[in-house]
């Protein structure tokens, strides 16, 4: 039985929640597909062929899958689905807004945001913002299901997949791409980053928020805040690590002038090692930091960018 | 103009949520509930293109136990006109919840659809995407701003990227981000004034759906708990620390 992964894609290169996305999907089924639909999407046809336990690329290279609109994209899988026991994409924000379309349209329910397969058939998934694990069983149900890229190892890399064109079929025309505004960072992306300094309302301003980007670019990390920081207006949408934004799991994560919401600590308690620097001693982020740090992270971060300056191996 | 505004009754998000200990789910009894954060923002920005004299009328619609006539009188105390709620005492999945909306869509034929990306329980982020594909509409996720014109609506939407900018055709369904506004606080007057508000009672076997939901949960657990590590005294020593954990 096959299953179907849809990969996520900047038209250019493929994001590293699609090898993620597969390791999901070889523990659901024993063949797996990967579909790219995009726009001059060409060049990342042979980058798919290279994720080990594809043994299939589906490409649909068309103006329409330009902008990743759900309703195009959605009647795209409807018209691959059929042959499928499941159909996987990445718990992004892409993949939530197409997937549940799908779903629907195939009267399935969806198994949103898992993080373990235990069978083909069952699923652990987050509720309540990571304060509870649900399992869950859906046998004799086709499998739809948003996959959470941190909770994942990507599928290493080999080569051996075949590619197939697709032809696209006919657009509903409800929806129309006006614009878009993306970051663009030399950092590593949020979700994949081996390490996360992230920065929470302590910081005070848009201005001091390159203090966070400064101890960041001393470890080659990624740069995140909490909802308290985005709001106020210090960092843009995307960087948002919490319940409803970005889900992170790195081997380190630096959490600086954050208190510790559950929302949250929802979106990264389960990074392996936690630092928490600030100045309330009852911050709740201390009871899940393995090393915690009460102290102004004004005087704090310039010491703690000294002494990364000084001797260890460089990052 | 008709509104529509889904409006979900969940623990409210300041309960430390409890695991009971048969497994069988989340504690519930005696915590307090409240309206699902963001389907409170749906109701606001509802409520901002009735003012803005883009809307006619914002209908709140609830659909779960008889507990649910608060959460519809919470979204009429902000200003809603009136409210639907559709008694069923089951848990609903989202495919069952958006194939109840899409009947009360086709009773009430709403020109725009706004509800919450997620509810704060099951953290699904699935009914608005579903419900718009059950009725073959556009949608506009984890929406940021909107701007109405006479026939489309222009969605900005909050993604892992930025943000992205898409234009739909009406009707269609808007689900909001934390960002779109701030929900106002319902004053005493319009609290009073709410209770007078129709709410029309209906039950989920009115429309003819099964209510049974199609996945089985098996079991529902604690997640493995994080303890606190160690405090250190200064910036040097954390950096020593974590050069000897191997992590930088």
């Amino acid at each position: 039985m096959t299953a179907l992964v849809l990969a996520e894609h900047d038209n250019q290169k493929l994001s590293d929640v699609t090898a993620k996305t597969v390791t999901a999907a070889l523990a659901v089924s024993s063949d797996v597909h990967v579909l790219i639909a995009g726009a001059n999407c060409g060049e990342l046809a042979n980058e798919a062929t290279k994720l080990a336990g594809a043994a299939k690329i589906l490409v649909a290279d068309d103006p329409r899958y330009a902008h990743g609109l759900a309703e195009p994209l959605a009647a795209l899988i409807l018209s691959l689905a059929a042959p499928y026991e499941a159909i996987l994409a990445p718990a992004t924000t892409h993949g939530k807004n197409i997937l549940p379309r799908v779903a629907a349209k195939l009267d399935v329910p969806q198994i949103s945001d898992i993080i373990a397969v235990e069978t083909p058939d069952i699923f652990l998934r987050p509720i309540y913002a990571g304060n509870a694990i649900e399992r869950i069983e859906a046998a004799g149900l086709k499998k739809i299901i948003t996959v959470r890229p941190a909770a994942f190892k990507p599928v290493e890399t080999n080569a051996g997949a075949s590619i197939e064109a697709i032809t696209p079929v006919s657009d509903p025309e409800i929806s129309t791409f006006v614009s878009e505004e993306l970051s663009h960072s030399d950092r590593p992306e949020l979700t994949a980053a081996r390490i996360v300094v992230s920065g929470g309302r302590g910081l005070g301003s848009k201005e001091n928020f390159s203090l966070i980007e400064s101890i960041a670019d001393k470890l080659g990390a990624g740069v995140g805040a909490s909802r308290a920081a985005v709001d106020a207006g210090f960092v843009p949408n995307e960087f948002q690590v919490g319940q409803t934004g970005k889900i992170v799991a790195p081997e380190l994560y630096i959490a600086i002038g954050i208190s510790g919401a559950i929302q949250h600590l929802a979106g990264m308690k389960d990074s392996k090692l936690v630092v928490a620097i600030n100045k309330d001693e009852n911050a709740p982020i201390f009871s899940i930091a393995d090393f915690g740090l009460v102290g102004d992270l004004f005087e704090v971060l310039p010491e703690l960018e000294r002494a990364l300056e000084q001797g260890g191996k460089p990052s | 103009m008709k509104v529509l505004v889904p409006v979900k009754r969940v623990i409210d998000f300041n309960v430390a949520v409890r695991v009971k200990t048969d497994g069988s789910g989340v504690d519930l009894s005696n915590v307090k509930m409240s309206i699902n954060p963001f389907d409170e923002i749906a109701v606001e920005e509802a409520l901002r293109l009735k003012e803005a004299g883009k809307a006619e009328e914002v209908i709140a619609v609830s659909i779960g136990p008889k507990e649910c006539t608060e959460t519809i009188r919470t979204a009429l105390a902000m200003g809603a006109d009136r409210g639907i709620l559709i008694l069923c005492e089951h848990g609903l999945e989202p495919l069952t919840v958006a194939k109840v909306l899409k009947e009360v869509c086709a009773e009430e034929s709403p020109g725009l659809v706004i509800m919450g990306k997620q509810a704060i329980d099951d953290d699904c982020n699935q009914t608005g995407q579903m419900l718009a594909a059950l009725l073959d509409w556009p949608q506009g996720t984890f929406a940021s701003k909107v701007e109405l014109t006479e026939e489309r609506i222009t969605v900005t939407r909050e993604v892992d990227g930025g943000l992205q900018t898409v234009d739909l055709k009406l009707p269609a369904i808007v689900t909001t981000d934390l960002r779109l506004n701030e929900p106002r606080y319902a004053s005493l007057p319009n609290i009073m004034k709410a209770r007078k508000k129709p709410i029309d009672e209906k039950t989920i076997a009115d429309y003819g759906i099964d209510p049974m939901p199609r996945l089985k949960v098996l079991k529902v657990t604690e997640p493995p708990k994080r303890r606190a590590g160690m405090r250190v005294d200064s910036a040097a020593t954390l950096v020593e620390k974590l050069r000897e954990a191997g992590v930088i």
